[in-house]
This record gives C-alpha cells, structure tokens and sequence, in this order.
C-alpha cells in the first residue's frame, strides 16, 4: 500500500518561504497567482492489508515525527497501486 | 561544577561551549555523543548549536529521539539546569520540553550577525548573574529562528515571566527593526515553566572572549556556575535520580 502525506503550515502560521515564491511568481508576470503556501509531500509504502490500516499507520507516523502539530497540518491519500490493483483506493483524512 | 554538552551529528557549536566552559570559565566539562544514555553525573546540560541530523525533516526533528535525550528530559523534570543554544532550542522545542516551534526566517536569509538581546528575568539558571534589564551583544547565525506559538501560549508565556530574552535596539528597545527573524514578540530565548530549562537562538558561548568581538555571553555562563554552586538548581532531586 502507498500512503501520500501533505503537510501543509496550518493557515493561520506565515510561511516566508510560500510569500517568497509568490512574489517570485509575480516577477515572472504571473498575477493571477494570489498565493503560495508550502509544504511537504511523503510516500510511505506500508506493509498493510487493507488501506484503513495504512492510513491509521500513515496518520501515526504524521502525528509523531512527520508534521509539527504547533505549526503544521496534514492530510492522508492511501491507494494500493504498489500491489498492481487497478482502481486506486482514495481515502482522505485531514487534521 | 561540571558542565555536559551533548554531540549530535551535526552540531557545530560543541567545543565552542566545551572552550566556554572549560577553558574561560575554568569549569569541568565533558561531551556526551548522543547516542549514550548517562550524563556523567553532570550539574548542568548544554544542547550546543549546529545542524543535528542535518536539519532534515524539520530543525531538531530527529535529535529529539536521541537515545540521550530520555534522560535530559529526566534531568529537566528533576529541574536540573537544561540550556539549548540555536539548534539546541530547536530540539527542546521539539522535545517538547519547551512551547512553540520555529518557522524560516521573515527574510528568507541565513541571518548571520551580532544582535542585541535585554535579559527579561534573572530568576532562571542561566540569567541568575546578569542585571534585569542588562543588554547582551551576541552573535545569531540560523535559518529557523522565526518563533512561532499559538496566540494563546505566548500570552501564557509572557503571563508567566517565561520570555527570558527578546530582541531589542542598543537602547532597550522592542522594534520590528530590532528583529531579525520575525519572532513573535521579538521572542529570542525563553524558559520552561519551572525556568530551570532554558532555551535561545543566539549564542552566547560564541562571545566569552573580547578576542571574539564580545564577551557578553559569559554572562550566560557565568550564571549556571553561580546557581549551581549557590544551589539555587539543581534541586537536590537531581543528585538522588544520579
């Protein structure tokens, strides 16, 4: 099983970095683009039968070590392409 | 007294506050790798400055599960005196032993330069031998220095006496100018709520020598020596849980 981690700065932190690459956006003429936040992406294969419990692993792993919770949200997709099913097994979870 | 500065891989501020302790001040000293689980019977801890595991994942993320850091957490609940300089603070913060978490700079810039910082309080183990008030000039040099809690933590904070050093002008002043990272606050150090741990971005083991620029920062160290040996940290508990 693959679970794909986001963890974004929650909305209320500033994040300099996102600010900076926007500005930067907005040098290279794209107005349209309002505003940039920036986070980080993990793949995490998982030894799992089944996609509930490669997220509730994903969601543990999220809680200790990958995402700060003073700062940082995340978010969960779990599918099961690593085990060559065909329709992906999409399950969201946000905190 | 006998100072402990804990070895990360990646730390780079080690023997500056080995030299510090050791050489300047003409204390005991000795260096803890992170992966031991005994701090030598130490009286007081230094988490040094540096880039410990390579700042990946986050400043101080992975430090935090050192197999040394059970018992500094130990040390620190037996309110022994605990002091995190620059990545030091980042891995208290992230240890939880002390509130919030650090964001990239304001500027987006490695600030490397001298600053200015009022001691708040003098009522923790690291500030016990400067004046209220007193302004220290010491050296920053980090990315992550930007911090950040919730609104409600740092009225806390402040409520509790808890900002030890902020970020002022060569007067005294809190300004925006005066910051160089966007700390909220102009938050540069803070203490735990027993005030025997203490953390701060800028480095006073860098400025205990005038051949360096400055010699403020001894005061920092000075200070720990005072306590300790007048008693006032660490409680007696620390020597029982020895």
């Amino acid at each position: 099983m693959r679970a794909r981690v986001f963890v974004t700065l929650k909305p209320s932190v500033f994040d300099p970095q996102g600010t900076t690459v926007a500005e930067a956006l907005h040098t290279l003429g794209y107005a349209a683009v309002k505003d940039v936040r920036q986070g980080k992406y993990f793949e995490l294969d998982i030894d799992a039968q089944t996609a509930d419990e490669a997220r509730r692993l994903a969601a543990e792993a999220a809680d200790k070590l990958l995402a700060n919770p003073v700062i940082e949200s995340y978010r969960i997709e779990v599918d099961s392409e690593t085990r060559g099913a065909g329709a992906a097994a999409q399950a969201g979870a946000v905190r | 007294m006998k100072f402990a500065v804990v070895v990360f891989p990646g730390s780079n501020c080690d023997h500056d506050a080995y030299h510090a302790a050791k050489h300047v001040l003409g204390q005991d000293a000795v260096f803890v790798w992170h992966k031991e689980t005994s701090l030598q019977g130490a009286d007081a801890i230094i988490l040094p400055g540096g880039f410990a595991h390579g700042d990946y994942l986050r400043t101080g993320a992975i430090a935090r599960f050192s197999p040394i850091m059970p018992e500094v957490k130990r040390f620190a609940d037996a309110r022994g005196p605990v002091l995190g300089i620059c990545n030091g603070f980042q891995v208290l913060l992230e240890a939880g032993l002390l509130p919030g978490a650090m964001l990239r700079n304001r500027s987006v810039k490695f600030q490397c330069e001298h600053v200015i910082v009022k001691v708040e309080h003098t009522d923790t183990p690291f500030t016990s031998a400067c004046r209220p008030g007193q302004l220290l000039r010491i050296p920053i040099a980090h990315g992550e220095g930007n911090y950040y809690a919730e609104p409600a933590v740092v009225e806390r904070l402040e409520k509790n006496r808890q900002v030890i050093f902020r970020y002022t002008t060569s007067e005294g002043a809190v300004t925006p100018e005066a910051n160089p990272n966007g700390s909220v606050n102009n938050i540069a150090g803070l203490c735990s709520e027993n005030r025997n741990v203490v953390g701060l971005m800028p480095h006073p083991e860098r400025a205990c020598e005038l051949a360096v620029g400055s010699a403020d920062g001894l005061a920092v160290l000075v200070s720990a020596v005072k306590s300790v040996t007048e008693g006032i940290f660490p409680a007696k508990a620390v020597a029982v849980a020895r």
